[in-house]
């Protein structure tokens, strides 16, 4: 790479959702040969295809964390689809931030890297490489019309779970949980049926199985 | 802040622990930390601890005259000494000054803590008088930085202050503390001892290295044919001990060595695998040798772009292992073989005991071939240089300096620019720890200052700022400083009256435009060395600069040696940007014009 790091980052060759999924085999073999650390395959490292990755960090609840963290990203040209953070547990002050970005892997393993030399930064994790988690968000959905268009929005929201939190004659805000995907669809359906604005929470995402995210590496 | 569980550990304090006013626990805490010089500047929010400075004589205080020159001293502390340097400003542009100070320390990993004065509690988001948002200001260019908001922490803090400041990949950290927290009473709390868990809740760098990969690295070494050391800052940083075990695996294995411009010092100029400095300005044989190697072992440098070139070049037919303490250093730029993340100490004696025991070495005669080849690239003698006619040319003057200061064993600071790479290239280091500049962020204003610290610690010692006239302008005034604090630092200033490293691209990329690159209206440097109450000298005559060195050294005061040089020397070699280690350009100022193209024009 001749150009800077940031440069290249910033029009990353973007994959639809779909495709950006990484093949199976690809993430076995990232997980078997992650001999030490420091070492990353090279052929993982030099492949210049873009993934969304879900990075997930445990941070002392001190003050200003979210702001280096978030100082951190934007001063070295990350991207980030979408950023998480509340306190988890309240006796130990620490903090659960999550991070949706996109990325060839070189990117994410040096973002990780970055984000780990953080002082108060204790644990990060790729969940998306680390294997198999679940990821939610939730959404607020605010829809106004009438006749038609507001039965056939019920009706969708019925179809994706989606809670009706407000109601009135001429309007609903719906309540609408799941991945990413889910609540992109969701929006999409009720943009011709009267769409008037939504808030959304963000990625809040967790390993699958038993093991805790600080169990593996509380030794940073 | 973690309040809670701070003031918890406080339980088994002793009954000497106060109370105490905040500015006293500050120095407390200063003084148990080993704190022996706090280089800084007074003003409204920092006048407490001031007045608590003035009822001790433990701690010493040096009055810089500019807050930029204050960090650049401790900075200079800290290399020449490996302790950490310390740093005291007031508010606002106390605190704003210190910038670029700490950006430069976070950049070449000098471990610092920088005590600045604050607004009280109350006033904070106010735009009170002499308000800024330092710890805002200060995130993005230190380690970390903390606002203390109760004076019962404060010690706390300053404790953890320099574990972070001086542990790991070491760098500046800020404590802002505001002035009522330091008229507050409070207790002491002394430091934590012993385990590491108590130093900071979470904060433990990985300093051994990973066997396997050390493991992994030292078969590598043993199967070499073309091999070459590549070491630099991190190896100064992680201290003495790992300069002699550096010495020590450069021997054995026989292969040769070369540094960046952090790591001169690490391994002797003297010794006979030495290759002299890479990179833009590096020699013909160390950056050849960097191209046609077969394995490429960093320990402790990060592959910075003055260094590399361009990257899809770069060594292109090595495997490559790199040691750094910070694991983001790895894969960065350049993506290498094998990553080990360890102190440079602890990874060498791994790769000692490793090597020593390690049944297949590299064929000598193997061996022996890649060294004809350097013998080879050494007899181009790619720093040759005439010394002709009535112009001294500023390569003499740097290595008459160094042939006549170098049984006193120097101690050499430099501002930035032509200067600094002459210094790099004709000046000789045989020891850790005696060469201090700005290596990453390139600060003009940087070895005065510098030298003063480094004077400070070494009262006895010769130092002297090589500088260049533009660049010692930047922080003139801290001539002052010398002359209050008795500190008997010598300026060699090569001058040219050019920024030189502006001139010389401005030469060979925009057509010989010189816009704004000369120094129009400069001071007489001896008047003015004067003026300061410093002693003046300038010469200009080839054969008198040997008498005027002389002079110099001799003179027990702050000197400057204004010493006129050759204003069209240009410094070669150069790898001009854009391009590979392999098409470094000697000398020839032509062919340097039309070497660089396209989006080479476009990179610093």
């Amino acid at each position: 790479m001749s150009q800077p790091l940031h440069m290249s980052m910033a029009k990353p060759k973007t994959k639809s959702r779909a495709q950006a999924k990484m093949p199976r085999a690809a993430r076995a073999a990232a997980q078997s040969s992650n001999l030490y650390e420091g070492m990353v395959p090279q052929a993982r490292l030099k492949d210049k295809d873009t993934y969304r990755h879900i990075v997930s960090l445990l941070v002392d609840n001190e003050a200003g964390v979210l702001a280096r963290v978030i100082g951190m990203i934007a001063g070295r040209g990350y991207n980030i689809e979408s950023l998480t953070v509340s306190e988890v547990d309240r006796e130990l002050h620490l903090s659960r931030i999550n991070l949706a970005t996109l990325g060839t892997h070189q990117i994410i393993e040096q973002l990780k890297a970055q984000l780990g030399r953080l002082v108060p930064v204790h644990v990060v994790r790729d969940l998306t490489d680390e294997g198999p988690s679940v990821a939610r968000e939730l959404a607020l959905v605010k829809v106004a019309g009438v006749g038609d268009k507001r039965v056939e929005a019920l009706r969708i929201g019925d179809i994706f779970r989606a809670n009706v939190v407000d109601s009135g004659t001429k309007s609903f805000v719906f309540e609408v949980v799941g991945n990413t995907d889910k609540v992109d669809a969701f929006i999409d359906l009720m943009k011709p049926l009267g769409l008037v604005e939504v808030s959304r929470t963000g990625v809040a995402a967790i390993a699958r199985g038993a093991a805790g995210i600080d169990k593996a590496s509380a030794e940073k | 802040m973690a309040g809670k569980a701070l003031t918890a550990e406080r339980q088994g304090a002793s009954p000497d622990d106060g109370p105490f006013v905040g500015a006293r626990i500050l120095l407390m805490a200063l003084e148990e930390q080993g704190v022996e010089v706090v280089f800084g500047y007074p003003g409204g929010a920092v006048l407490p601890i001031y007045d608590e400075l003035f009822k001790q004589n433990r701690i010493r205080h040096v009055l810089v005259r500019h807050e930029q020159g204050a960090v650049h001293a401790a900075e200079g502390y800290a290399r020449s000494t490996g302790k950490v340097g310390c740093v005291l400003v007031t508010s606002g542009p106390g605190a704003t000054n210190t910038v670029t100070g700490l950006t430069d320390a976070l950049l070449d990993s000098i471990p610092l803590v920088c005590l600045t004065g604050q607004v009280p509690t109350h006033l904070i988001g106010n735009d009170a008088f002499q308000e800024a948002d330092t710890v805002g200001i200060t995130r993005p260019c230190t380690k970390h930085n903390y606002l203390v908001k109760d004076v019962n922490l404060l010690a706390q803090v300053v404790h953890e202050a320099f574990y972070v400041a001086r542990s790991g990949r070491p760098g500046p950290v800020v404590v802002d503390l505001p002035k009522d927290v330091c008229m507050a009473m409070g207790h002491y709390t002394t430091a934590p001892r012993g385990n590491l868990r108590n130093q900071h809740k979470t904060y433990r760098p990985k300093t051994k290295p990973d066997a396997a990969a050390v493991a992994h690295a030292v078969a590598l070494m043993a199967a070499a044919k073309k091999p070459v050391f590549y070491t630099g800052g991190g190896v100064i940083n992680s201290g003495p001990k790992a300069s002699a075990l550096l010495r020590e695996l450069v021997e054995l294995t026989g292969f040769p060595i070369t540094s960046t411009l952090m790591g001169l010092g690490a391994y002797p100029a003297a010794g006979a695998q030495w290759l002299g400095m890479l990179g833009m300005h590096g020699t013909y044989e160390a950056n050849l040798a960097m191209h046609g190697c077969d394995l490429l072992i960093n320990i402790g440098a990060r592959f910075d772009d003055r260094v590399t070139g361009n990257l899809k070049y770069f060594s292109p037919g090595s495997k490559k292992i790199h040691v750094d303490i910070d694991a983001s250093s790895i894969n960065k730029n350049i993506i290498v073989d094998i990553g080990i993340v360890g102190d440079c100490a602890a990874v060498l004696e791994e790769v000692l005991a490793l090597w020593k025991a390690h049944p297949r070495k590299p064929d000598s005669k193997t061996l022996r071939v890649w060294w004809r080849q350097i013998a080879d690239w050494r007899g181009r003698d790619c720093l040759h240089y005439e010394q002709r006619g009535k112009l001294i040319k500023p390569q003499y003057a740097i290595q008459r300096l160094y042939e006549l200061t170098k049984k006193r064993e120097p101690y050499i600071t430099t501002e930035v620019g032509q200067h600094q790479m002459w210094a790099a290239q004709y000046f000789r280091f045989e020891q850790p720890n005696h060469w201090m500049t700005s290596g990453g962020l390139g600060t003009m204003g940087y070895g005065l200052p510098a030298a003063i610290g480094v004077q400070m610690a070494h009262r006895d010692s010769l130092v002297i700022d090589i500088a260049g006239e533009a660049s010692i302008l930047m922080n003139i005034q801290e001539l002052s400083t010398a002359v209050q604090h008795h500190l008997p630092v010598k300026v060699f200033i090569i001058n040219n009256k050019y920024m030189g490293m502006v001139r010389q691209w401005q030469e060979l990329l925009h057509g010989g435009r010189y816009s704004e690159s000369y120094s129009a209206a400069l001071p007489d440097f001896v008047k003015l060395a004067e003026a300061f109450g410093c002693a003046g000298l300038r010469v200009s005559d080839p054969a008198k600069v040997d008498d005027t060195i002389r002079k110099m050294i001799a003179i027990d005061r702050p000197v400057i040696c204004d010493v006129v040089v050759d204003q069209k020397e240009n410094c070669f070699p150069m790898i001009p940007s854009g391009k590979a280690h392999n098409e470094m350009i000697l000398g020839s100022r032509e062919k340097a014009g039309k070497a660089i193209t396209g989006g080479g024009l476009a990179l610093v």
